[in-house]
């Protein structure tokens, strides 16, 4: 495919736009009423937590994720309009590099001319009181470079490049008098009219019609070739990644878990939720629809993310240094008790005790009391010889009756970091193969 | 754009379009009074003689003096017609004022949001919370020092009476349109705070703010009248006032003397009916939960003999008519 850059792959390595080191966006958690009222402090959510990579000058780079997973603020934060909370995110622009996490909105606000954005909803990132012809020419207006006559020439110019021709026909429009793709071009030829380098899309075709789906991404192809754009390609969507992207960066719960050229990631996907998101497009082929190993589970909350790898939890691969701990427990513990009949969930449940304890992460987990430990004990006997294969029991170190009850000793997990492996970079614990691991799933 | 604003006005039907038309009429006709009152008035406001010769105390109304005169030897018609000249005076610059003080305040406490937010919201509502006719006899005291005792002075003390009312409309759409995305889009292109509140708030959080003004413009001559009434507001010897000639002709009154008193306060009867009727009028016309729009008729072209439709329709008429 000609807009693959693999050849040039090498000599473009050197030539990178952004680079981004160890980023970090925290949001404060609102809490409750009270907890405000005497200023306590009610945790934060790690909306991007430590992302490192490099943006190469003219290629597309996809960040994938589900919803939650920090893509959005991700590409926020390499525009500025998201202030991080650590970390650098440096931008190699014609007169010297610039690192946008510490530059002033003053700074920031010169920059403009060189970073765009194209937003998710075109019915709502339009002024909707202000006519096309305005919307598109402001940022001229704002950054002092056209009025008059010569504006209005540069407008009527963008507009025709992103298909809304004749110009005259729109300007005078406002944005209700047009339909979704309509405005969507509208507001690539405001984010194009003062030849960026960079453009941030963020979901850009998720609100519109199928039909004008493909349109709109051939129109941004167009227009990286004609103006030498980079694009940053936010979606949940693999498909348009696959068919726009010329790297692909899988993101779950703030972090990027696979890195690398989209050809290489669809063809062998190396990390288990790269997997399972693959797995998840659905197949047009109804002799096709085997039972998917998709993982289980929900995402789970990003202001309290899993110990060691965050994907373990889901993770259909898990083994035993994967970062077990207590909340693993309770969730296995009630997955458990959903097989039983509500006899015997009463009876084990009261032998047990309450498992909120369990919900404060940690690599020890006690349950039940003194007097009932040797019955609990028994009971996660029977709970393990039902399914000796779960991953969790892996990770298991010990299981001691002590005074308290029955502690539950978990294994130290390790929290895998982008590696190389075979022309990507993955943060999992199985790649590259040469890392020795104790034999996955227990005695399975 | 001016089409744009109007559109909703000429699509009205039913109710507001009756409401606003007989508000229009009624207050065009105290502006023509103000606009043309040296024209039509026989005398000046403080005039009590015409060409040497004293006008009468206490005349009855006649040919001569339309509606009589007064204890102090004023034409009340002539009264009234400049008395419509500072009525509307004193309300245009009151709500202008407070419009332009209270939008901007809003505006700014809404986006830029934090303490200075906290700040405003506090002491409008402080100033919300006294009667508004006290306020605005301590400003008028208070202003009437400084300013002395004319229009000015008598506007600006209304105005802060109505500012909390624009602050809070304004603060409070601010503060939901501030997180829109064309408001980061805004940013996104480099647009400076000032930049964004004039040209992308601005537009999108004054949509009711007419209706406000039309509305308080009403409320405001009631305070004014009143303020007058009590001595604070417009000096006699500034300009005439309804309220103080109101308060001037109570003990006539008393005595059966019902001239001085009646067509001033039917003055202000009228023009705060007319002020009103426009408000309620464009309250049904913006306000997209009370809005009715009117339905084009669709016209067919005539078929067959004219005759026979005109029959029919109104046989269907009466059929309507009778259920």
């Amino acid at each position: 495919m000609p807009t693959k850059p693999e050849a040039t792959a090498t000599a473009v390595a050197s030539d990178s736009l952004f680079d981004v080191e160890e980023l970090e966006v925290h949001y404060d958690l609102r809490g409750g009423s009270l907890a405000r009222l005497f200023g306590r402090d009610t945790g934060v959510v790690r909306a991007v937590d430590g992302v490192s990579f490099q943006l190469r000058r003219g290629e597309v780079l996809g960040l994938v994720g589900e919803s939650g997973s920090g893509k959005t603020t991700l590409g926020r934060a390499l525009l500025g309009l998201v202030r991080p909370t650590s970390g650098a995110v440096r931008y190699h622009a014609g007169q010297g590099p610039v690192d946008i996490a510490t530059s002033s909105n003053r700074e920031l606000r010169g920059l403009r001319r060189e970073l765009q954005m194209v937003f998710q909803d075109p019915n709502a990132a339009l002024n909707p009181s202000m006519d096309i012809e305005t919307a598109v020419g402001h940022p001229l207006k704002i950054h002092g470079i056209a009025k008059g006559a010569e504006l209005r020439h540069r407008v009527a110019d963008a507009l025709e490049r992103v298909g809304l021709a004749p110009a005259e026909r729109y300007m005078s429009k406002y944005p209700s008098d047009l339909s979704g793709g309509q405005k969507q071009r509208a507001v690539l030829a405001r984010a194009v009219i003062l030849g960026p380098e960079l453009l941030v899309a963020d979901e850009p075709i998720s609100m519109l019609d199928m039909s004008v789906r493909a349109k709109i991404l051939e129109l941004m192809l167009g227009l990286k070739a004609d103006l030498g754009l980079t694009y940053v390609y936010i979606t949940h969507d693999l498909a348009s990644a696959k068919f726009f992207c010329d790297r692909v960066a899988i993101m779950y719960l703030g972090r990027i878990v696979e890195i690398g050229p989209t050809d290489e990631i669809f063809a062998s996907p190396k990390h288990p939720y790269t997997k399972a998101l693959l797995a998840a497009i659905p197949e047009p082929d109804p002799e096709r629809m085997v039972p998917r190993d998709l993982p289980r589970g929900e995402i789970p909350d990003a202001a309290k993310p899993p110990m060691g790898c965050h994907f373990h939890p889901r993770c259909p691969e898990a083994v035993a240094q994967c970062g077990w701990e207590s909340r693993d427990l309770r969730v296995l513990l009630e997955e458990h008790w959903t097989r039983r009949d509500p006899a015997a969930y009463e009876r084990e449940g009261d032998l047990v005790g309450s498992l909120d304890k369990l919900d404060t992460p940690a690599k020890e987990a006690t349950l039940g009391t003194g007097s009932s430990a040797a019955e609990v004990h028994q009971l996660l006997d029977r709970i393990r010889g039902e399914d000796p294969s779960e991953p969790l029991w892996s990770g298991v170190e010990e299981v001691v009756e002590g005074p308290d009850g029955v502690s539950v000793r978990f294994k130290a997990g390790v929290d895998p970091a982008l590696r190389q492996s075979d022309g990507v970079e993955v943060a999992c614990i199985h790649h590259p193969v040469s890392v020795t691991l104790e034999p996955a799933r227990g005695d399975g | 754009m001016l089409s744009r604003l109007l559109g909703p006005i000429r699509s009205t039907t039913g109710t507001a379009r009756w409401l606003l038309v007989a508000g229009v009429a009624i207050t065009g006709v105290f502006v023509l009074m103000a606009l043309l009152a040296p024209w039509i008035t026989p005398t000046d406001f403080a005039q009590r003689s015409v060409d040497g010769v004293k006008l009468p105390k206490l005349a009855s109304p006649s040919g001569e003096h339309w509606f009589g005169t007064n204890d102090q030897f004023y034409d009340i018609f002539s009264r009234v017609v400049w008395g419509a000249r500072t009525a509307l005076t004193v309300i245009v610059l009151s709500v202008l004022f407070s419009l332009v003080i209270g939008v901007v305040l809003g505006l700014v406490s809404g986006y830029v949001g934090g303490w200075t937010d906290r700040l405003l919201v506090f002491l409008t509502d402080a100033l919300y919370a006294f009667p508004s006719l006290l306020l605005a006899i301590v400003f008028s005291f208070v202003l009437s020092n400084a300013l002395g005792g004319g229009v000015v002075a008598a506007a600006l003390s209304l105005t802060v009476v109505y500012i909390p009312q624009y602050f809070r409309v304004v603060r409070n759409t601010t503060v939901s349109a501030r997180e829109a995305t064309y408001v980061e889009a805004a940013r996104a292109i480099g647009a400076k705070d000032t930049t964004i509140m004039s040209r992308y708030l601005f537009g999108n959080v004054v949509q009711s703010v007419p209706v406000i003004g039309t509305l308080n413009a009403a409320d405001a001559l009631a305070t004014l009248a009143g303020l007058g009434f009590l001595g604070f507001g417009i000096q006699p010897n500034e300009a005439a006032e309804w309220g103080y000639d109101i308060e001037r002709a109570l003990d006539d009154a008393q005595a059966g003397v019902w001239w001085p008193a009646i067509f001033p306060g039917a003055a202000i009867a009228l023009l705060v009916i007319g002020l009103t009727l426009i408000g309620e009028g464009l309250n049904e016309t913006v306000n997209p939960a009370l809005r009715r729009r009117r339905l084009q008729e669709v016209v067919m072209p005539a078929r067959g003999l004219a005759t026979s439709g005109v029959a029919a329709a109104g046989t269907a008429d009466g059929t309507e008519g009778e259920r």
